[in-house]
C-alpha cells in the first residue's frame, strides 16, 4: 500500500456527491482501488453502500465529483461503457435470470464482448467445477450457494479487472457465508481486484487488504484491514465485541 | 442446449465442491425425472427436434384443402394462419421482451393500409408484390421503432397506456384520413377498396377460384408463416434473443451486465411491428379492402388470448394458442357446435381439476343424477317445462337431462345467469367437501344457463366461453399450454 502511485488507480471516486432528489446521500466521498487489491466497503443500513455502487456503475450520476476507471473520467458515461472498461458486478441477492439455464446465465455475462469464448467458460468452470455439471439446469432451481457461484461466474465471464460484490453474505447460512468468502478469496488470487460491499465486517476484513467504513454517506474510517480490525469504534459498531 | 438433463450424482471425489449443497445434489435426480408411461412418452416426445414438428405441422396443414373442399373451412384455416403469424409477432414483444404492448394491432393495420395504398387504384400505384411486401415490412419496423422511441423508458402500466393511445391514434387517423389537409388518404370509415391481390412476375394470385376460396392464399400464408417461424427461432436463440429474455426477467441485472436496455426494447417493438405489418399485407391482399374497424380492441384481445393461452414466450405455444382459439371462435358461431364445445370444456375442466380420481366419479355421477331427477320432477309437474326445442343427436341427449322449458319467464334468464356467477364465486371461497357438494348444483346450473340463456344469444356467448376457457386454463396452468416454466428465485 505504501508504494508510490506510478499508475492511476483501477477505480477512483473523487469527492463524489450523489443526491436522490433533494436528499444528499454521498457526501464528498473519495475512494480508490488499485489493480489486484481486495478492498471492502463497510457500513450499516442506509449508510450509502448501495448508492456508492450505483454511482460507480453509473446507474445514478453524481452531482459533483468524478468517477475514474484507469484514470479515465467516466462520470458522464453509460453503464454499458463502464462495464466495457473492465467493471463487473455480482448484484445483491444475486439476481440471476431464473428461467434461463446456468449456461445461458454465464453467456449473458459476456454480452458486451459479443459472446463468450471457450477460454472464458474454462476459466469459470475451473473455479467452480460444479457449474459445469449444472450447466443445463435452470438457474432458479439451484440452491443459494450454487446461485452465488453462478452470479460470480456470470460476472467473471466479462473478464473484469475489478469485480464489485454487493452484500455477498446476504441471505446465506453462516457456513455458506464462509464458503462464499473462500470463493471470493480464490477469485481474488486469480488476479481480479475486488470491492466488497458488506455489512458483515468480521468476515470481509479477514480477507481484505484495505477497508473503508461508511456512515450516513461519509467515510468515517479507512485503512489497512488489520488496523480496522483492531479499531475500537469499529469493534463496537460492527463486530459486536 | 443439446446437453443431457443434469444428474444428481455429480459430487466430485474428495468431498463436495465449494458451495455444493448436498441436499440438492441428492434430490436433483428425484426432481428432474418423473416416472410412469405418460412421463416416458413425454420424454420421448421432447426428443423430437423442433424442425420435425414444424414439417409435420406444415404437412398436415397443407393437406387440409385436399380432404376438405368447403371454401368456408379453407377460409377459417387461412384466418388461423394469420392469427398464428400475429401471435408470433406479439410473442416477441410480450413473451420475449416482457413489454405490455396494447397498440400491437395498430401495426397490423399499418401494414394492411400501407399495402392498400401502394397497391390499389386509390392512388393508381400498383407495385409488384415482391417489392411492396418487403417495403411494408420495413415501414412497419420503422413505425415500431418510432413508437418505441418515446416509450423506451416506460415499463408496465405506463407503457400499456402509451401503446393503447397509439392504437386509438391509428383509429382516429384512419377514420378521419379522408380529409387530411384536403386530401383523401385512407378513405375514412369507407376504407380503401379494390386492393390488388398478390401479383408476382405478372401473374395475379386470384382470391377466388371457381367461386370458392382459392387455396393459393392458404399456401402463401403458410409459407410466410414457416419463414417467420424459422427466422424468429434463430432470433430467439441469438445473443439478442437471450438478452431479451434476461431483460424480461431482471432489467436491473441486465443493465448491470452492460446490456443496452433501451435499444433492446426498441428492437423487440420493431421486430413485433414488422411481423404484424407483414401479416397486414396478406390480410389486405386477400380481402381486397381495408377498413379502420378491422384493427381494433376485439382483435387485440383475441391475439392476447392466444399468446397467453398458448404460453407467452414459447413459439410453439402461441401457435398452438392460435390454433385452439381461432377455430373455437368460429365453432361457437353455430349453436350446435358451440354446445359440443361447451360440454367438452366443462368435462375437460373437471378432468384437469380432479384427474381420474374417485372425487371425479362422485361429482360427475351426482351431477348426472341431479339432472335426471330434476328433469323427471319438472316434467311431472308440467310438461311444458321440458318441452323446449329438442333436436336429434347430441342436443336430444342433453335435452333429456337439462330442463329446457318451451317458454322462459323473463326473470329466469338474468336470475340464473347472476346466480351462476355467484355460485362460481362461492366455489372459490369454500374448500374440501363443501366445495365438492356445491360443485354439483353449480355444474347443473351452468348447463341450464348455457342451454336456456347463452344459446339464445350466440354472439356474446362465444366471447364468454372464450373468457371461461382462458380463466380456467390460467388457474390450472398459469404458464399457458406450452409456456416456459417460470422459476422464482427464493
Amino acid at each position: 500500500m505504501s508504494e508510490p502511485a506510478t499508475q492511476a488507480p483501477l477505480l477512483e471516486l473523487d469527492a463524489v456527491d450523489t443526491y436522490y432528489g433533494q436528499i444528499h446521500i454521498l457526501q464528498s466521498l473519495s475512494l480508490s482501488i488499485r489493480a489486484g487489491e481486495l478492498v471492502c466497503l463497510l457500513g450499516g443500513n442506509a449508510s450509502g453502500k448501495s448508492t456508492t455502487l450505483k454511482t460507480i456503475l453509473g446507474i445514478v450520476r453524481p452531482r459533483n465529483g468524478a468517477v475514474r476507471i484507469d484514470g479515465e473520467d467516466v462520470t458522464k458515461r453509460a453503464t454499458s461503457y463502464r462495464i466495457g472498461r473492465g467493471l463487473a458486478i455480482v448484484p445483491e441477492n444475486r439476481r440471476l435470470f431464473a428461467p434461463m439455464t446456468v449456461l445461458e446465465n454465464l453467456e449473458m455475462g459476456a454480452y458486451l464482448r459479443g459472446g463468450p469464448s471457450k477460454e472464458d467458460f474454462a476459466r469459470v468452470y475451473d473455479l467452480f467445477p460444479l457449474l459445469h455439471d449444472r450447466r443445463s439446469q435452470l438457474a432458479g432451481t439451484l440452491s443459494g450457494g450454487e446461485q452465488q457461484m453462478v452470479a460470480m461466474g456470470r460476472a467473471l465471464m466479462s473478464r473484469p479487472k475489478l469485480l464489485l460484490m454487493d452484500e455477498p453474505s446476504m441471505g446465506l447460512a453462516p457456513i455458506l457465508v464462509e464458503r462464499n468468502f473462500e470463493i471470493i478469496k480464490q477469485v481474488h488470487e486469480s488476479g481480479v481486484a475486488m470491492l466488497i460491499v458488506e455489512q458483515n465486517a468480521n468476515v470481509s476484513l479477514s480477507i481484505a487488504d484495505r477497508g473503508y467504513v461508511l456512515s450516513t454517506g461519509r467515510l468515517v474510517l479507512e485503512g489497512p484491514a488489520a488496523d480496522l480490525r483492531e479499531n475500537e469504534e469499529l469493534r463496537k459498531a460492527y463486530l459486536g465485541r | 442446449m443439446s446437453d443431457s438433463t443434469p444428474t444428481g450424482s455429480s459430487t466430485p471425489a474428495g468431498g463436495p465442491a465449494v458451495g455444493q449443497d448436498e441436499w440438492v445434489a441428492r434430490h436433483a435426480a428425484a426432481r428432474v425425472f418423473k416416472s410412469g408411461p405418460l412421463a416416458s412418452a413425454e420424454d420421448r416426445l421432447r426428443q423430437v427436434p423442433w424442425w420435425a414438428w414444424l414439417v409435420l405441422f406444415l404437412a398436415l396443414f397443407s393437406l387440409l384443402p385436399l380432404v376438405e373442399s368447403s371454401g368456408y373451412v379453407r377460409r377459417v384455416a387461412f384466418d388461423t394462419v394469420l392469427y398464428m403469424l400475429l401471435a408470433l409477432g406479439l410473442n416477441i414483444v410480450v413473451g420475449w421482451g416482457g413489454l405490455l404492448d396494447l397498440g400491437y394491432v395498430a401495426f397490423y393495420g399499418v401494414g394492411a393500409y400501407a399495402y392498400a395504398i401502394l397497391d390499389s387504384p386509390k392512388f393508381g400505384i400498383h407495385l409488384p408484390s415482391l417489392l411492396v411486401v418487403p417495403l411494408v415490412v420495413i415501414i412497419g419496423a420503422i413505425v415500431g421503432l418510432l413508437l418505441g422511441l418515446p416509450s423506451r423508458r416506460l415499463t408496465g402500466d405506463y407503457l400499456a397506456i402509451v401503446t393503447l393511445f397509439f392504437l386509438q391514434l391509428f383509429q382516429t387517423l384512419t377514420t378521419n384520413g379522408d380529409s387530411a389537409f384536403g386530401h383523401n388518404i385512407t378513405g375514412g370509415p369507407n376504407g380503401i377498396l379494390n386492393v390488388d391481390p398478390f401479383h408476382v412476375l405478372g401473374h395475379d394470385l386470384a382470391v377466388q377460384h371457381q367461386g370458392v376460396f382459392a387455396v393459393a392464399y392458404l399456401y402463401v400464408a403458410l409459407g410466410i408463416f414457416a419463414l417467420v417461424y424459422i427466422a424468429l427461432r434463430f432470433v430467439n436463440r441469438s445473443r439478442t434473443g437471450r438478452a431479451w429474455r434476461s431483460l424480461r426477467e431482471d432489467p436491473l441485472a441486465a443493465e448491470a451486465m452492460g446490456m443496452p436496455v433501451s435499444w433492446l426494447k426498441l428492437m423487440s417493438f420493431s421486430f413485433g411491428a414488422a411481423v404484424a405489418a407483414l401479416t397486414g399485407t396478406v390480410f389486405a391482399a386477400l380481402n381486397a379492402s381495408v377498413f379502420p374497424l378491422s384493427f381494433y380492441f376485439v382483435l387485440l384481445i383475441i391475439i392476447y388470448t392466444m399468446v397467453i393461452l398458448g404460453g407467452s414466450g414459447s413459439q410453439p405455444g402461441v401457435v398452438l394458442g392460435a390454433i385452439v382459439v381461432s377455430p373455437a371462435l368460429e365453432l361457437l358461431r353455430e349453436p350446435s357446435k358451440g354446445r359440443l364445445l361447451f360440454y367438452i370444456v366443462l368435462i375437460g375442466g373437471l378432468l384437469l381439476m380432479f384427474r381420474f380420481s374417485r372425487r371425479l366419479g362422485l361429482v360427475a355421477g351426482a351431477t348426472f343424477v341431479l339432472g335426471l331427477v330434476l328433469h323427471v320432477l319438472a316434467s311431472a309437474h308440467d310438461h311444458r317445462w321440458v318441452a323446449g326445442e329438442h333436436a336429434g343427436g347430441f342436443a336430444g341427449v342433453v335435452g333429456h337431462w337439462v330442463v329446457v322449458p318451451s317458454h322462459l319467464a323473463s326473470w329466469i334468464a338474468p336470475t340464473t345467469y347472476i346466480g351462476l356467477i355467484a355460485a362460481v364465486l362461492l366455489l372459490t371461497l369454500v374448500s374440501g367437501w363443501l366445495r365438492l357438494v356445491l360443485l354439483v348444483p353449480t355444474l347443473y346450473l351452468a348447463a341450464f344457463v348455457w342451454e336456456n340463456v347463452m344459446l339464445a344469444k350466440p354472439e356474446p356467448a362465444r366471447y364468454i366461453i372464450l373468457g371461461l376457457i382462458l380463466i380456467s386454463l390460467m388457474v390450472l396452468r398459469p404458464n399457458g399450454l406450452l409456456g416456459e416454466r417460470r422459476v422464482e428465485i427464493v
